[in-house]
């Protein structure tokens, strides 16, 4: 893996949608590739197979070819194109575009065109990033399979029986099925990095606070965090740079330099983690994780050990209580986050024949717009901020947040980074846990901690489970403010890995 | 724990502003039963000295200096109303009659 163009040894240019975003970016500044020919490139490819894989929600073809076009006229009046300039992209529609259609994968945001960009979306468009269109997603980011979205479960392109992850799973299955190489998701609960871990991709939560949450529809306003997905770490790396840093409109946004994420996945690559100390979390292993999860994990502890790094186990008590308090902080949060859907202002309105009250078409408007899981954690979030409950619940789940805190920072005493598998299993087939949540839930049961606590945290792809074949994620968890970190270490594992494979993980995916 | 009934179901719909279905109402309660009960663990293990944390950032309230900026236009505001009048969102009645 390096910077060079996709130019085979014929002098011919390669299948754009095979090029990692960092090499798009070469090739169209460099002229071999124009923005138009990658961008029709990519919106071809979704046309040949987002059929069947249902990554998308809405595509902008329009946009995104305007988008391009800006792109090659600047650079043919001998304007500077950034980093990332022309490289296509897969937004998970929760953030806002301006004019273009964000529902959340809800029914209650049906046909909403917002009247804003969020902060995300504009930072990507002065960056002359193109956005392909809107990626499928569990309502409200709701789920970790993708089939609680209104609009229809998403194909993992491993297997398309198979669940994609969630909530992301659009944008993971987007960039597993080489329709962008770039994406956007949000993680409140893992909603990241378990799409990344099943799809063979790589994503990271920055830091709470280090990406703007302005124009992101929110579901737990204290754990939800937007973050850059990617099939390489160089390629999170250059757009986790474009996508964070301070803004004025987030009340909840870092006032610091973003991290050197970029100059960490460089020095990374070169597979150098001498003197780096990392934990092994005793907790995640046991019971209900799959061995060929562990089996992948074992190695990769291995190669970080080869590779020059310190390994020590290190055991955090209180994470496992993180399940248990993180399914009454996000629906306790939510409870109140969604009361904005009064179908008054915007969105879907029902049952408003002149004869009912506001109150009365508020209910109806909601219980015909949001779907089941929805529903339940509206619900479960209303009877833990109850009186009489809420002490023993939301006061005892604030509690365990401050344990889990101070877990991290009793391990960050010793250890550089944390490491763990990022899921207990590889992707299970869709259906098997949709009407069953408790089992759902334990499939965020590594991701969880990094939320409560604040943290940074990575998946990357670590090998395929030999059980199934599908793919294992390794997590990388960092203190808050210490991405860089991350992308060092994962840079270093990702190149270990490559180099015993003789090729990146997603050469190994069937053809769709 | 108590468990979660059909009426508490109900009950919380109505705190919730969902007009939730009678078949709802039974499905809802087995998991949200099963759900609470998993989750009741968190009171097991912190103790009267444990603060809680409601936010992994120290929050401090954040001012801006009191300068119009530009805004949406009422148009804009408007564009997703399920129904307007007169530049307003038009919305069921709200007190009851007298």
């Amino acid at each position: 893996m390096n910077d060079k163009a996709g130019v085979d040894e014929a002098g011919a240019m390669a299948d754009l949608t095979r090029l990692t975003a960092a090499e798009t970016a070469v090739a169209i500044a460099s002229g071999e590739a124009s923005a138009v020919e990658v961008a029709k490139a990519h919106l071809d490819r979704i046309a040949a197979v987002d059929e069947k894989v249902h990554a998308f929600l809405h595509i902008d073809t329009e946009g995104a070819l305007r988008a391009a076009e800006a792109v090659d006229a600047k650079r043919a009046q001998g304007e500077k194109l950034g980093p990332l300039a022309g490289v296509p992209l897969a937004l998970k529609d929760i953030f806002t575009t301006e004019g273009v259609p964000t529902t959340v994968g809800s029914k209650i945001l049906e046909g909403w065109i917002p009247p804003y960009d969020a902060t995300l979306t504009k930072r990507l468009k002065q960056a002359d990033v193109v956005i392909l269109g809107k990626t499928n997603m569990d309502e409200f980011a709701m789920g970790s399979s993708t089939e609680n979205s209104a609009y229809g479960p998403t194909g993992n392109p491993w297997d398309l029986t198979r669940i994609p992850g969630g909530s992301g799973g659009g944008s993971a299955a987007a960039l597993a099925s080489f329709q962008a190489p770039l994406a956007i998701g949000t993680d409140t609960g893992g909603s990241i990095r378990q799409p990344a871990a099943v799809t063979g991709t790589v994503g990271v939560k920055p830091t709470y606070g280090g990406v703007s949450r302005y124009g992101m529809v929110a579901f737990s306003s204290s754990l939800d965090q937007g973050g850059p997905c990617a099939r390489t770490v160089l390629d999170a790396a250059l757009l986790h740079e474009v996508i964070a840093g301070h803004d004025p409109m987030d009340s909840t946004s870092i006032d610091a330099p973003v991290p050197p994420v970029v100059e960490a996945a460089r020095e990374g690559r070169k597979g150098d983690v001498r003197g780096m100390r990392i934990g092994v979390v005793k907790e995640f292993a046991g019971e209900g994780y799959q061995a060929g999860v562990m089996q992948r994990f074992t190695e990769s502890v291995e190669l970080l050990r080869e590779l020059g790094a310190e390994i020590v186990e290190v055991s955090c008590p209180a994470f496992d209580y993180a399940l248990a308090a993180y399914y009454l902080i996000a629906p306790s949060e939510c409870s109140s986050n969604l009361a904005r859907f009064d179908g008054l202002r915007y969105g879907l309105r029902v049952g408003d024949d002149g004869t009912k009250s506001a109150e009365d078409v508020t209910s109806l408007t909601r219980e015909a717009g949001f779907g089941p899981e929805v529903k339940r954690r509206i619900m479960l979030g209303t009877y833990a901020l109850s009186s009489g409950y809420y002490d023993a619940y939301y006061g005892s789940a604030q509690k365990v947040r401050t344990l889990i805190t101070r877990d991290f920072q009793r391990a960050f005493g010793d250890v550089d980074v944390l490491i763990s598998p990022t899921t207990p299993t590889t992707a299970f087939p869709i259906g098997e846990r949709a009407d069953d949540p408790m089992a759902m839930y334990l499939a965020d049961l590594c991701t969880i901690p990094a939320n409560l606590a604040g943290n940074a945290a990575m998946s990357l792809p670590c090998g395929l489970a030999p059980e199934d074949g599908l793919p294992v994620g390794l997590q990388i968890i960092a203190p808050a403010m210490a991405d860089d970190r991350l992308y060092r270490v994962g840079a270093a594992v990702e190149a270990g890995f490559v180099e015993r494979w003789g090729h990146p993980l997603l050469e190994e995916a069937p053809a769709l | 724990m108590p468990g979660i009934t059909r009426e508490e179901v109900a009950h919380l719909g109505r705190l919730s502003r969902l007009e939730l279905k009678d078949e709802e109402l039974d499905h809802f309660a087995g998991q949200l039963d099963e759900i609470i009960g998993a989750v009741a663990r968190v009171s097991e293990v912190a103790g009267e000295d444990v603060p809680p944390t409601s936010h992994p950032l120290p929050l401090t309230n954040v001012m801006r200096p009191d300068v119009v900026q530009p805004s949406l236009t009422p148009q804009q505001a408007l564009s997703g109303a399920p129904a307007q009048e007169q530049r307003r969102f038009k919305v069921p009645q709200i007190l009851g009659e007298e």
